[in-house]
């Protein structure tokens, strides 16, 4: 049993603390202190990754407690990923944060680093219930996350983020204590193991809790008939809010590919596979539903959110076929929209910043300062994103293409995720050439000066796509053994066989 | 016994439904605490319904199972957090809004109730 997995929630719970208590202390110590909080975190996210990336489970048991009984950690190779994925946004957006965005409320970053601590409690824990507590934490710092900057743009949005998130909170609980009452567990290993014993009239309690599960984790994710409530609260969120709320409805899709696999995978008997004939179609409409709000959308940050409705519904048709390469394509795909999306949110707000009253909208306005840097940022991501060849969203697109094998499915896929892509290409060069090449006589009013840190921020997170490219091998490697890991649950249920009695006088041995 | 508790959460559950589908901020806190009741009485049903029983397995033939007991708890703190800032939350957008409607212009959008709409016909 290793200490380190405690390490990524520990290191945000403790600084964020700091934060509070600090609520008064000069800004720039206050930065400072933040700032090395998310370092660290970044540091044991990749020592995790490390960790992971040998294939074996790791598992972290809160007083020793053999499981299924109390609370466990488990990091595998997914949990290693996002950790990753998450803590290289986070610092990113919290170096964009300290150039100024973070003014104005003095708990910005306690509620930044409290809401890094829900995202990684959510990737590590090996406990149904304890999941809902990380979405509950995670969730809570949002809703302050999302309301900085105040304004009465914000209210009205961050109400009804807030009364779906506490609905689906009630559903949640409501699918937990369904499968609970069957199967009398709520470690997922244990879950793994007892879901497909169950039989009779019990199936349909099983069923009906897994059901709802699903439609929770829809709405974290944002599927179709759940996604309305996102295009404006991320449009109004300031933009490095914006661009770590990328990863938020990546949380429920990782939930899916937790949960879904593992408990109710091929070998759960007559539930195998629930849900998933559902969750393709769903998919699918998700992505021409948000194809269309992009092609509708009159601002920049609105384009940007819609893009992120698009990619859950790409990632979620790969999920919901089930293949190790589908698996592995939606994997691949994820690191690469993640960060591409969340770039562009920070590139919508220079922007924004450089054209005064007109904004981020996609209307003509006088020429704006940086017009060459910040066009080559949004020409990056917006390549990405639309999944054009020489970045990495192409690669992503073309894998989750290749996963499918040939037949009605394959069809569907083609024809919606090519479409969808064309459209993209048109709504992103239309949008492009608007903002960046028409331009009317006169001077900008005020244009906000840009400072190293915001631009730093902003030119990494756009230029980890190339990275991505440039590491697509290794990066594939991964996802493709992430996949396999968890196609194959019966890894995950030998955690209920690790031996957790660690004799008194060999302690000191045991920590390594 | 069970035909009760199960009246009373489906009660709740269907009172907090209706009330989270009204316009205005207020019934919607209310249903979203009705809704809350619910689902915690039926977290608390879901160990089995027993009563005089001890908590402790291998004492007794039959056992209260305590683990429904301490999720109910664990969801209670947290809803109770959560109703708190969505009570702050709506008086916020009732003063930057001079009105309590969940979409912030409830006038001009449509008169949400039917005496609302008597009002205003008059």
């Amino acid at each position: 049993m290793t200490h380190w997995l405690i390490a990524p929630i520990l290191i945000p719970l403790l600084g964020g603390i700091l934060q509070v208590l600090m609520g008064y202390a000069p800004i720039s110590l206050r930065r400072t202190l933040a700032l090395t909080t998310t370092v660290l975190m970044l540091a044991s996210a990749i020592v995790l990754l490390v960790f992971a990336s040998d294939g074996s489970y790791r598992i972290y048991a809160f007083g020793n407690w053999q499981p299924p009984f109390g609370i466990v950690l488990v990091l595998d190779r997914l949990a290693g990923l996002m950790l990753a994925i998450t803590a290289i946004l986070a610092l990113l957006c919290h170096i964009y944060a300290t150039g100024g965005a973070d003014k104005g409320n003095r708990q910005f970053h306690a509620l930044f680093l409290f809401q890094l601590m829900g995202l990684n409690i959510a990737f590590l824990t090996g406990d149904l219930f304890n999941l809902f507590v990380a979405f509950e934490v995670l969730l809570i710092a949002s809703y302050g996350l999302l309301m900085h900057g105040g304004g009465t743009v914000r209210t009205i949005p961050g109400l009804h983020y807030v009364a779906l998130n506490l609905v689906g909170s009630a559903l949640f609980l409501i699918g937990v204590g369904m499968i609970y009452s069957v199967t009398g567990t709520l470690n997922m290993a244990d879950l793994a193991v007892k879901v497909p014993q169950v039989s009779g009239s019990d199936l349909n309690l099983v069923k009906a809790g897994g059901m709802m599960l699903l439609v929770v984790f829809g709405l974290k994710a944002a599927v179709l008939p759940l996604c309305f409530w996102l295009p404006k609260a991320y449009a109004s969120a300031t933009a490095p809010v914006a661009a770590l709320f990328a990863v938020m409805t990546k949380v429920g899709i990782y939930a899916i590919m937790r949960i879904y696999p593992l408990i109710f995978g091929d070998g759960a008997g007559e539930l195998a596979n629930l849900g998933m004939d559902w969750l393709f179609p769903i998919a699918l409409i998700t992505l021409s539903m948000g194809v269309i709000g992009a092609l509708g959308a009159d601002n920049l940050k609105t384009l940007v959110a819609w893009q992120v409705i698009i990619s859950v519904g790409t990632l979620l048709a790969p999920i919901a076929l089930g293949s190790v390469a589908g698996l592995s394509a939606a994997l691949f795909y994820l690191v690469s929209t993640t960060w591409t999306v969340a770039g562009l949110f920070l590139v919508s707000e220079l922007v924004a910043s450089q054209r005064g009253t007109a904004a981020d909208r996609i209307v003509t306005a006088p020429k704006m300062r940086h017009r060459t840097f910040l066009s080559v940022l949004f020409l990056i991501g917006a390549v990405s994103a639309a999944g054009i060849p020489p970045l990495s969203g192409f690669f992503g697109k073309l894998l989750i293409l290749q996963s499918v094998e040939p037949g009605v499915e394959m069809a569907w896929l083609w024809g919606v995720l090519l479409t969808g892509s064309f459209l993209m290409l048109i709504t992103y060069s239309r949008a492009g050439s608007i903002v960046f090449w028409w331009t009317v006589d006169g001077d900008q009013e005020a244009p906000e000066p840009i400072n190293s840190r915001i631009s730093i921020a902003t030119v990494i997170l756009t230029c980890l796509t190339v990275l991505i490219v440039v590491l697509a091998y290794p990066i594939s490697d991964y996802t493709r053994a992430t996949a396999e890991q968890l196609h194959d649950n019966r890894g995950y249920i030998n955690i209920l066989q690790t031996p957790m009695h660690v004799p008194p006088n060999s302690l000191g041995e045991e920590i390594h | 016994m069970e035909l009760l508790f199960a009246l009373v959460i489906g009660t709740l559950t269907a009172s907090g439904i209706y009330l989270l589908l009204r316009a205005r901020t207020f019934p919607v806190i209310m249903g979203l605490t009705l809704l809350s009741y619910g689902v915690n009485l039926f977290l608390f049903a879901t160990g089995r319904l027993a009563t005089g029983q001890q908590p402790v397995i291998g004492t007794a033939a039959t056992y209260a199972d305590p683990l429904p007991q301490a999720l109910v708890l664990t969801a209670i703190v947290i809803g109770f957090a959560m109703t708190a800032f969505l009570v702050v939350l709506s008086l916020r957008s009732l003063a930057d809004n001079q009105d309590d409607h969940v979409n912030g212009e409830g006038r001009e959008m449509s008169a949400s109730s039917k005496q609302e709409r008597e009002v205003a016909s008059k």
